[in-house]
């Protein structure tokens, strides 16, 4: 026990660093795959076919493989197939790769929970707003949008809930995320070797900030509760 | 001279023709009424007005200002075209109102749009939104809904929700007004109130075109009936003559079946 004690502040402090890591790709996801995933739903919804076809194609490959093997291909293709490794050597550059691989990946889903929640507005609204003179930015920013974020928050936040985790599929680009510090414990690290309780430890992390995401996201869903679409 | 002047309108959807070349024409100030059995094309007549679709072939015409015409594709920017259309206003079957704004600002939120476009805008943006708001609250107060400003359209009932809508397309100031079965959507004893504000907006000589089942109703506040069946005017005229002394055999037979 005293053991445990003894290890417990530099396990904490590894921890930490590696859930800065993990938070930082959590919010660079977000940041790119939100809008992203917004000009991808128009994409598919676009009336120009090819441009719809073409989209929905890559939302399905997308959606359709493991994101593991998007992040392996993303980090390893342009070095080993190209002979020009384009991410740069250390953590940043397996940052920048796991990044670009988890926006497109997530903005592939994000953009079908878009498309499902603007083709849930009735047409009406569309008409309303047309007979009273809006142009089609205005009916999109002024009428579609809100009723629209009101519909997608669940969908949205089991999403987000789920990329907190999906974070830790990094792990396999050896980006030093939280499980990657967690488990070099095990192998040895900071002068403690063969310790599993780091790793399982890491849980904490996550289900602690999933917590959190779910009360802000239940306090959103309060906030639009003064209008029903 | 009409100020509404509708020619030859023609619409058909894949192979089935709905309308089949419609004329008609409205003086200032008068209320039409559209009567007819559901399919007869009604609808599809007041959304072709409207823009809400593009009648394949035919001309229309308001204030002498042709805002359609088949025959001269036009060369408008939207805008332009959008500022034609403004000359007429629609109130849904289905009010649509929009949830997230309140009763004033549903009201206010395409006038304070157009009034960005204004070249004063910008100096004058206070007294513009003002005066934006005054006559939004006018519009209620004679909706009856003065006390509802505040309220969100899923706080109130069908026929207030609707007096709201039709606030909301007389804020734009159209020179005509269409009904699409204002009041189909709403329970029985909620079609009164709406029959009423209709009825004093008739006293007020505005001019409105109403689809509509409500036959003693049309009666009673149109002065022309356009009687519609699958896809032409199959008799028109004067209200009275129209209920009273139909002469087609198949107003006589829609007349018939209302009764029965």
């Amino acid at each position: 026990m005293t053991q445990f004690f003894q290890q417990f502040p530099v396990v904490f402090q590894s921890l930490n660093v590696g859930f800065l890591q993990t938070l930082k790709l959590f919010g660079a996801t977000l940041l790119g795959a939100l809008p992203l995933g917004l000009l991808i739903s128009f994409g598919s919804m676009s009336k120009f076919k090819p441009l719809s076809i073409v989209t929905r194609l890559i939302v399905w490959v997308v959606r359709g493989t493991p994101l593991m093997i998007q992040l392996l291909i993303i980090f390893f293709f342009p070095g080993l197939v190209w002979g020009k490794p384009i991410w740069g050597g250390g953590e940043s550059g397996r940052f920048l790769a796991a990044t670009v691989a988890f926006i497109l990946n997530y903005a592939c889903y994000f953009s079908e929970i878009y498309r499902g929640g603007i083709q849930s507005i009735p047409v009406g609204q569309h008409e309303a707003a047309q007979v009273l003179g809006l142009s089609k930015s205005q009916t999109f920013f002024r009428v579609v949008l809100l009723q629209v974020v009101k519909r997608i928050v669940p969908p949205m936040s089991n999403e987000i809930i789920t990329l907190v985790k999906d974070t830790s599929l990094a792990r396999i680009i050896a980006l030093q995320e939280i499980i990657w510090a967690g488990q070099s414990f095990m192998k040895g690290s900071h002068g403690i070797a063969g310790q599993i309780w780091p790793l399982f430890f890491t849980g904490v992390y996550y289900l602690l900030f999933s917590g959190l995401l779910t009360i802000l996201f239940n306090r959103l869903e309060k906030k639009l509760d003064y209008f029903k679409v | 001279m009409a100020i509404l002047e509708v020619e030859n309108i023609h619409k058909s959807f894949g192979k089935s023709e709905v309308l089949k070349g419609i004329s008609f024409s409205l003086e200032k100030g008068n209320v039409l009424s559209v009567i007819g059995s559901s399919g007869s094309g009604k609808t599809t007549l007041l959304r072709c007005i409207n823009f809400l679709e593009t009648a394949d072939v035919g001309r229309i015409t308001v204030d002498g200002d042709t805002i359609f015409d088949s025959d001269a594709p036009s060369t408008l920017s939207a805008r332009e075209r959008r500022d034609k259309q403004l000359k007429i206003g629609l109130v849904f079957q289905q009010f649509n109102l929009f949830p997230q704004y309140n009763v004033l600002d549903n009201v206010t939120l395409a006038p304070r749009l157009r009034a960005k476009e204004r070249a004063d805008y910008k100096q004058n943006k206070k007294q513009i939104i003002g005066e934006i708001e005054v006559k939004a609250k006018e519009l209620l107060d004679k909706m009856g809904l003065s006390d509802k400003l505040d309220h969100y359209p899923c706080q109130l009932s069908g026929g207030q929700q609707q007096r709201v809508s039709i606030a909301r397309a007389m804020a734009l100031e159209p020179k005509i007004l269409f009904f699409d079965e204002p009041t189909s959507a709403l329970d029985p004893e909620l079609t009164g109130e709406i029959l009423k504000v209709i009825r004093e907006l008739a006293k007020e000589h505005m001019t409105m075109v109403i689809v509509t089942h409500e036959m003693t109703f049309a009666k009673e506040v149109s002065d022309h009936i356009v009687f519609m069946d699958r896809g032409v005017i199959a008799e028109e005229g004067r209200a009275q003559d129209l209920f009273e002394n139909p002469q087609s055999e198949r107003l006589k037979a829609f007349l018939n079946n209302l009764k029965n």
